[in-house]
């Protein structure tokens, strides 16, 4: 096994670009409606921020973020929220994942754009949750990596 | 045996390419796919997708109106296929909890 070595300028920088790419893939979720973009690729740029500090602090220190316990339980909550979104819309009245019919108050009755933000929230935090799971998974036994 | 092989192949391959060859170009508007009524007379399922995502979902994005609301079944199906390669990995690679039992 490689002896890490704690180099500052590598753990500075990424801990200064890591906030700014989980912004920015906020952005890519929640805008995903009017520019490209949606849960998938803003759920792998989060994840890839969490991976970047795993890579650059290691992961023992990592830890302190996102737990690696987190990981697995994350991505279960995301397609939960997504079946949810879909169940709860047939609870109403309408058929599976028709968002017309979910009861959110002041809601003009054709507004389906908020059904797409739920299970575009459901998504991103699926990636991002299996996404840094899988990682910690494949570092399972070198636990100092 | 070998040249039987590579026989079957280039032959598999130029079947290949000879279909592709008669595809339609793409975006061709009298390609049976991109036009407006099918063979049946019904409505298409693409030019009613490009038309009409605005006054369904209040939503600019055509593709994130296709991924999340008309193909809404088969993302269900893209997130619990993620799920399921997160949790095989898990069962695959943790060994920590086991050896605790047997400790």
């Amino acid at each position: 096994m490689m002896r890490r070595d704690d180099d500052a300028i590598i753990s500075l920088v990424s801990r200064t670009v890591s906030p700014f790419i989980m912004i920015f893939a906020l952005y890519v979720i929640f805008h995903g409606h009017y520019s490209p973009g949606g849960g998938f690729q803003g759920g792998t740029m989060l994840a890839a921020a969490l991976i970047l500090v795993r890579l650059a602090a290691g992961s023992d220190l990592a830890q302190l973020q996102f737990p690696r316990s987190w990981g697995t339980p994350l991505g279960s909550a995301g397609v939960l929220i997504y079946w949810g979104t879909g169940f709860v819309a047939m609870l109403c009245g309408g058929n599976f994942l028709n968002y017309a019919f979910l009861p959110v108050s002041g809601l003009p009755p054709h507004h389906r754009n908020l059904g797409i933000l739920f299970i575009e929230v459901g998504v991103g935090l699926a990636v991002m949750g299996i996404l840094t799971a899988i990682y910690d998974d494949l570092l399972e036994g070198r636990p100092h990596d | 045996m070998k040249a039987v092989n590579y026989a079957v192949l280039v032959l598999f391959g130029a079947v290949l390419i000879l279909a592709g060859l008669s595809l339609p170009d793409r975006g061709d508007p009298y390609a049976p796919l991109n036009r407006d009524k099918s063979a049946a007379g019904t409505p298409n399922a693409p030019s009613y997708y490009i038309r009409n995502p605005e006054r369904d979902a209040d939503t600019p994005n055509m593709v994130t109106v296709i991924l999340a609301d008309y193909r809404g079944f088969d993302t269900m199906g893209e997130e619990t296929v993620i799920l399921t390669a997160g949790l095989i990995c898990f069962l695959i690679l943790r060994r920590e909890r086991t050896k605790e039992k047997r400790r």
